[in-house]
């Protein structure tokens, strides 16, 4: 089983080099720096010595992978590969065009995206397999039915309009809460109940429908018809026997997006004035700040890649099978 | 000829798209065991009924496809070169002229008569005010508006209405009769067969569905005659006018992102599959690596680096229409690039499975090449996979759209869409008093077709994955239900007799 | 005596398609206090419903719509459902068909079990512990007190069942409804499985009701019998009566249609019966069995059959047994056709190869048409940090055989023994990694691509599933042209000798369809408008389709019903002796290899054990592995009472196999050179050999 782990976090690094790759040809190869320089000052009045300025500003003033003008080693490190795209595997991610550095900013910033997405993730993981039960439980009734319909209505509704709409009657209706804004501490709370509520129930119409998917799966397996042959009663069946099982996907879908939650999310966040990764993030890419948008790349996929490391830690946890073969 | 028609890079690929369909939807037709499925779409009473709603949505966006240039009149008269304008016209711009160019200054609330904002005007005697003036377009027929309006919106609402379900009625009647004569039987027979619900297709739910769009789009057409139905916006354009546009965008980005992705997602999921060894790990390493670069990241990156591409490129663009279609080509090309690892996942998953089947043993058997085999035996095997994926993902990209051109990241700004709709109104919820139309005719407008698209994808998934049970709960309560209500249709066994044992 | 369990006139509908199902309609019958009754019947008819009906655990497409249950005074059909599930697992209990898919995989074995007491014993704890333990040791789960609490995957299958069984016995239930429980399991571990419960039930005294579609097994285990034939039991009878005298034609057409050493003997063709079970959404007028049936006439068309009372507790439905309608006196052979056959053993020795029919001479130095030399199949195993191969998985290690023209030679073993992947190995489908193969003196392994597959058109497979050997997108005949074309044989006039080509290709496939007893206007259809036994015909043909010399036969009847089954092997038999085919014949089922195979290979976790002529082999064994595969086979034989060979254990791991003899650790005559080395081959006549130290060891393959 260690193996089992080692080996997945070693095949992690490939993918990582592989994500890094993608970014810098992205960043540097798609467009050149001078192509990107004259988005940023403006198409019709640049000046080549604008251009230089902002390259030199931003260290992109070097050659991409291989630089003639220096000696030894220096050949390759000092290029625009070694010092953009190599360099964020010590999370040295450089400076935003407003000279702040990025991996600071990150890190004050990851707090208040967990403050959002951690009771999101919670609370919606929580009420979706409620829901989802409850309507396995009372499956081919009208509960049920009218719970689909439900689901399928919810889905398709934008989640900008949970947002707006929640805004427009919580806050501007009733005045329960503040309409958008971030305190410190406790103070955080009233800020964050409209967005947590907003975005558990802009998920709900998808993930319960999804679940009730999975439990209705397992409901039709064989060993559920044995464990009623014993005489459980139904709740038993669905509980002990039906719940297990069903987690074993639902739990290693989850688990992927935790290391995830640290991002927090880019339209919520933005909204409601929250000064976490994902309104960074916005106003990053409304302002065309490349290093920022690389750096969040960078960072998203190497949190996704922990969680699925995690993924398959939480495999041998809830899944016997894998446990001990 | 007095315009020049256009082919814009997206429409090129909707009429592929379109031809590919009617080619499908003959092959199938053709084959009884492809039918079959299809049969049971045809059966469900809400993927019908949800088909009709998107027939409508789809005929707004062919319209919508159809693109010319119309020749400017009288530029310099006799050279025989025609100059046409730059601004590029649909079919669908040229039917709603009216729509289109009856533009107010500013903001105006549905049905009004007046601005929504007061201005200075001067009156006769020199005096200045402040007040509502009258729109230049909305209402401007009416004498009085405050006393007229509503009698004239109920009369000309009533007027379209009535239009609208008469020709519902033509439209059930002919209907009848070709049922009718289909099934030989006479038109009463026949008309209350669909009147209980007991034809095979749903045609009930179809004619409720068709009659509810009807009677909305007589009324809406009619009152859109004098009245802007949904309001104007900032610059005073008619909202109703832009929904209608943003629905092509919302379809376009639907279903050509799927197309860009299928060759990826098929070729390369079945050679992974299907060759298995170092092609496997090179294609698992190649989309575990694009998929873990969370989607909206890799999105907002690309299009950035796009858009500093097409900006730095302005001499490949005749138009301003060129250019937002090619940005909403690639935004559709982006999209689908980050969307075709799961697809691709799953087919290689099934493509796994299927290669073990005895049938495919069988031609290995007999010596069949490897292509053969992929694509007489693997392809046709797993269509039913691309087919739910194709209808599934629709929903989910309309959404997208909207929430990449809220962040800044989706389609050109000057395109009329869903999300740069909300995106320009989001503002205006802050205004006192608020702006609400707009982001309720954009949220409202997406919601029918999202919610028809989730429907009939539904359908289509019930119909085609035997796994998937989503809504299928409904048949066996009816079924609970007719028991209920007639207990002995159910138990008089065809041969009770002769059971009696000694 | 009064009946434990009393169903009356029940009826119970599936609505799953179109129309209703009447899976079971109209069924009455009664199990004894302590007897095992035994419900036969082919797939489809009904008698997993019954089960199903009884313990009320319908699928949510069934419903009972009338008729009663009753145990002791209670019908459990109207009592409410928390009174039933007092019932089910206490009264009444259940085992399944699959014991893999019947256990929740997430929790242990003594969890499992332990849910049971706590249920209706309300025992918890330690005392559920123990009793767990106790009831583990009952049905035989060696070191019972370790494995408890390990899940369910960690056991082989017939230990899954043991695990099943050990939960329904948790609740000492007065019947046990056993559906089909051992029908997936190897007929050693069927073997084990059938004496434990008979054991269990001699003591605990409860009853059993078996489903069953297998005739032996019911005749081992059975008190009384009944058949079931498309949702209603058409005979009822003690197992002596029924066994000794079928009354009601179908159940007389299955025993006809036992393939076995008899039925070849005297050169019979088996019986098959004729057509389809009917469509249960169809209303039935008159006897249902009337479209299949030999014997019927107007009345059998016009009227169901009530009970007609044969002799005592036999019953059956059929009109030939009322002495008011019988046309006539009894059909003489009824009832006594079969018996005989059934019955008489052995001795006696058939010539072999009499009806060999002439095939295409050749030329070539070989004697044998097919000779496969060492032949070996190793999988990687890929394990530890970076994946490195460890080992291998010896699935087929160092098997050589001989076919010759025409010839059937019968592989056979227990799952997993590598047989079909010999075969496979054989016809070059999996790259063997050692050994020869050579066809007709022509080396195959290592042979270019180009050159193998023109050779393919000599060598074909039948496969065993019917369903998934046959693309459902295609029709059947794009399906049988389809290796005409890649072979470009048929309808060009190329070299084939089955039949004529000269109306082309379309005109080819319509002989073939006609060859294998299908209509030639079936062409044009697809797959799943075919019955199981139909598709199997389809695929034959597909195979013939480029005239093959040899074709290997994968488990071709192991799906299919008795009755099926009989038409496949005629037509397997028909085809041989008119097209001089040779089959390699991988089965799993003893009483098919005595019908078809002249010679036999028994193999045993990828090696020959044992090989010879038939008669050599399945009436001497020798191989103490022979021995006990053949005592495990259950037969239906009233009279004497064979012991069986006890095999402990199950299946070693082809990964991992035994040092020295690889059944030493299943064998009863170990001895302790078993352990050292594998046996050299002992002969017993120029063609029976056997690898086992029993027997003086030859001495020049050294």
């Amino acid at each position: 089983m260690l193996n089992y782990i080692i080996r997945r976090v070693l095949y992690a690094i490939p993918i990582l080099i592989g994500v890094n790759l993608i970014t810098f040809t992205l960043f540097f190869v798609v467009n050149s720096p001078d192509d990107m320089a004259r988005m940023q000052l403006g198409i019709k009045r640049v000046t080549p010595e604008a251009i230089t300025k902002w390259k030199q500003e931003r260290g992109y003033d070097k050659p991409l992978m291989f630089n003639d003008a220096v000696e030894g080693t220096e050949k390759f490190t000092r290029t625009i590969f070694f010092e953009k795209s190599v360099a964020m595997f010590a999370f040295d991610f450089g400076r935003a065009d407003d000279g702040r550095d990025i991996a600071h900013e990150i890190k004050t910033r990851m707090l208040p995206s967990l403050a959002i997405a951690l009771p999101v993730f919670l609370l919606g993981l929580f009420v979706y397999i409620f829901f989802a039960l409850t309507m396995v439980f009372f499956r081919a009734t009208y509960v049920d039915f009218w719970g689909v319909v439900l689901c399928v209505a919810l889905m398709s509704i934008s989640s900008l309009f949970y947002i707006i709409g929640g805004q427009f009657l919580i806050s501007k209706m009733w005045h329960l809460v503040p309409i958008s804004g971030y305190g410190s501490g406790w103070n955080a709370a009233k800020f964050l109940v409209l967005p947590v509520i907003i975005g558990v129930i802009s998920g709900a119409g998808a993930s319960t429908r999804w679940y009730r998917t999975i439990f209705l799966e397992e409901m039709g397996k064989d060993y559920v018809r044995t464990a009623r042959a014993k005489g459980l009663s139904e709740s038993l069946v669905l509980f002990r026997h039906v719940l297990r099982n069903a987690m074993i996907p639902i739990l290693t879908g989850a688990v992927v997006l935790i290391p995830l939650l640290f991002l927090g999310s880019l339209i919520a966040e933005s909204f409601f004035g929250i000064p976490g990764l994902g309104s960074y993030t916005i106003d990053a890419i409304n302002s065309q700040d490349f290093a920022v948008v690389r750096a969040m790349v960078f960072l998203g996929s190497l949190l996704y890649i922990i969680g699925l490391i995690l993924t398959d830690i939480s495999y041998t946890l809830v899944d016997p099978r894998v446990r001990l073969e | 000829m007095s315009f020049k028609p256009i082919i814009l890079w997206t429409d090129a690929l909707v009429y592929l798209l379109v031809i590919v369909i009617i080619a499908f939807v003959w092959y199938v037709r053709r084959n009884e065991y492809l039918l079959a499925p299809w049969r049971r779409v045809g059966h469900s009473a809400s993927g019908m009924a949800a088909l009709t709603v998107l027939t409508f949505f789809i005929a707004i966006g062919l319209l919508d496809t159809v693109h010319i240039r119309p020749a400017i009149e009288n530029s310099n008269g006799s050279s025989g070169e025609k100059a046409y304008s730059v601004e590029v016209l649909s079919l669908l711009d040229i039917i709603a002229t009216p729509l289109r160019t009856r533009v107010e200054k500013t903001y105006s609330a549905p049905f009004a008569a007046f601005l929504y904002t007061k201005e200075t005007a001067e009156l006769p005697d020199g005096r200045q005010i402040r007040e509502f003036p009258r729109l230049q377009f909305g209402g401007a027929h009416l004498q009085n508006p405050e006393t007229e309006l509503a009698a004239d919106v109920a009369w000309k609402a009533g007027v379209g209405g009535g239009l609208g379900l008469l020709l519902w009625g033509l439209v059930v009647v002919s209907l009848t009769g070709l049922l009718a004569n289909r099934r030989d039987e006479k038109f009463l027979s026949a008309f209350s067969a669909i009147w209980r619900g007991s034809t095979q297709v749903p045609w009930n739910a179809i004619c409720i569905t068709l009659a509810l769009l009807l009677l909305f789009c007589g009324a809406a057409l009619a009152l859109s005659g004098s009245y802007h139905i949904f309001g104007t916006d900032k610059v005073g354009q008619d909202v109703f006018y832009q929904s209608l546009k943003s629905i092509r965008t919302g379809l376009v980005i639907g279903t050509l992102t799927t197309l860009m992705m299928l060759p990826f997602a098929l070729l390369l999921g079945i050679t992974a599959g299907y060759f298995r060894g170092w092609v496997d790990d090179a294609i698992q390493y190649l989309y575990t690596t694009l998929s873990s670069i969370p989607s909206v990241l890799l999105i907002a990156a690309t299009v950035l680096m796009m858009q500093v591409y097409i900006e730095s490129r302005p001499e490949l663009f005749d138009t301003i229409a060129a250019r937002a279609d090619l940005r909403l080509l690639f935004l559709c090309i982006i999209l689908g690039v980050t969307s075709w690892t799961g697809l691709c996942r799953l087919l290689r998953g099934e493509t796994l499975k299927l290669r073990e089947m005895e049938y495919i043993q069988a031609a290995h058997a007999f010596g069949v090449s490897h292509w053969r085999i992929i694509s007489r035996h693997i392809l046709p095997n797993v269509m039913h996979i691309v087919l739910i994926a194709t209808v599934m993902d629709f929903s989910g990209l309309v959404l997208a759209e909207a929430v990449l051109s809220y962040v800044g990241v989706g389609v050109d700004p000057s395109m009329i869409s869903f999300g740069t709709m909300i995106n320009a109104a989001r503002l205006e919820m802050a205004r006192e008093p608020m702006v609400w139309w707009a982001l309720l005719a954009a949220f409202s407008f997406m919601f029918a077709l999202v919610l028809s698209a989730n429907l009939f994808a539904d359908a289509v998934q019930n119909a085609f994955d035997p796994r998937a049970r989503t809504l299928s709960a409904k048949a066996i309560i009816l079924r609970r239900r007719r028991h209920e209500e007639n207990p002995q249709a159910q138990s008089v066994s065809p041969t009770v007799e002769g059971s009696s044992k000694p | 005596m009064n009946p434990l369990l009393q169903i009356d006139n029940l009826a119970t509908v599936l609505h799953t398609g179109a129309a209703p199902v009447w899976a079971v309609d109209g069924l009455t019958l009664q199990i004894l206090k302590g007897e095992t009754f035994a419900l036969l019947g082919e797939s489809g008819c009904g008698k997993s419903m019954t089960a199903l009906s009884i313990m009320r655990l319908l699928p949510e497409a069934g419903e009972i719509v009338s008729g009663s249950v009753r145990i002791g005074e209670e019908d459990l059909l109207l009592l409410p459902e928390a009174a039933m599930r007092n019932v089910r697992g206490r009264r009444i209990s259940m085992i399944f068909q699959e014991p893999m898919l019947s256990l929740n995989p997430v929790m242990t074995v003594a969890d499992q079990i332990g849910e049971v007491l706590r249920r209706h014993f309300n025992l918890s704890g330690a005392a559920a512990q123990e009793r767990v333990l106790e009831i583990l040791n009952q049905v035989g789960i060696p070191d019972a007190a370790r494995r408890m609490n390990e899940y369910p995957f960690q056991f082989s299958g017939g230990m899954k069942q043991r695990m099943m069984i050990a939960m329904a016995l948790a609740g000492e239930p007065e019947l046990l409804i056993a559906d089909e429980p051992t029908t997936a399991l190897d007929v050693t571990i069927q073997a084990q499985v059938l004496d434990l419960m008979r054991g269990l039930q001699q003591r605990g005294g409860m009853a059993i009701l078996l489903i069953t579609h297998d005739l032996a097994v019911a005749a081992e285990m059975a008190h009384r019998v009944a058949v079931m034939y498309a949702g209603e039991i058409v005979e009822t009878a003690t197992r002596e009566n029924f066994f000794s005298g079928p009354a009601h034609p179908y159940s007389q057409k299955l025993f006809a249609s036992l393939p076995g050493k008899a039925m070849r003997k005297q050169g019979l063709r088996l019986a098959a019966i004729g057509g389809n079970v009917p469509a249960l959404s169809r209303e039935f007028v008159g006897c249902r069995f009337a479209d299949r049936c030999d014997h019927a006439w107007e009345l059998c068309h016009e009227i169901a059959p009530r009970w007609n009372v044969v002799a005592g507790g036999h019953q059956v439905r059929c009109h030939l047994f009322n002495k008011d309608t019988s046309p006539s006196v009894q059909d003489p052979e009824l009832g006594s056709q079969r018996l005989e056959a059934t019955v008489a053993d052995s001795e006696g020795s058939m010539k072999s190869g009499s009806r060999t029919p002439l095939t295409s001479e050749s030329g070539d130095s070989s004697p044998y048409l097919l000779s496969v030399t060492g032949l070996k199949v190793y999988f990687p195993i890929h394990k530890g940090l970076m994946k490195s191969i460890t080992g291998y998985v010896k699935a087929v290690d160092g098997v050589s055989l001989t076919i010759g023209q025409g010839k059937t030679l019968a592989l056979v073993g227990e799952s997993g023994c590598g047989k079909t992947t010999a075969g496979k190995g054989i016809l070059q489908l999996i790259p063997p990694s050692a050994g020869s193969v050579r066809y007709n003196g022509l080396e195959l392994v290592g042979m270019e691509r180009k050159r193998l597959r023109k050779m393919r058109a000599e060598f074909q497979l039948i496969f065993q599933d019917p369903y998934s050997s046959l693309n459902p997108r295609m029709r059947i005949v794009d399906i049988i042209e389809e290796g005409m074309d890649a072979l470009s044989v048929g309808g060009r006039g190329e070299a084939s000798h089955a039949g004529p080509h000269s109306a082309g290709k379309k005109g080819r496939v319509d002989t073939l369809l006609e060859s294998v007893g299908l209509p030639p206007e079936t062409k044009w259809r697809y797959p799943h408008e075919f019955s199981g036994g139909q598709r199997q015909r389809v695929a034959i043909a597909r195979a013939l389709a480029v005239s093959p010399r040899l074709i290997v036969c994968d488990e071709p009847t192991s799906a299919l019903d008795v009755s099926v089954q009989a038409q496949i092997l005629n037509l397997l038999k028909d085809l041989q002796s008119s097209l001089g085919l040779a089959y390699l014949f991988i089965t799993h089922n003893i009483s098919v290899v005595e019908y078809i195979a002249d010679e036999v290979a028994v193999m045993y976790l990828g090696r020959i054990v044992e090989q010879g002529r038939v008669e050599e082999v399945l009436d001497h064994p020798r191989h103490p592995y022979t021995q006990a595969l053949l005592s495990a086979v259950p037969v239906i034989d009233l009279a004497s009472k064979r012991p069986i060979i006890h095999l402990h254990g199950d299946l070693p791991s082809p990964a991992n196999p035994p040092s020295g003899c690889h059944f030493h650790p299943r064998c009863p005559h170990a001895m302790p050179i078993c352990r050292e080395r594998y046996p050299e081959t002992s002969a017993f006549s120029s063609t029976h050999t056997a690898r086992c130290y029993l027997y003086p060891q030859e001495q020049d393959s050294a």
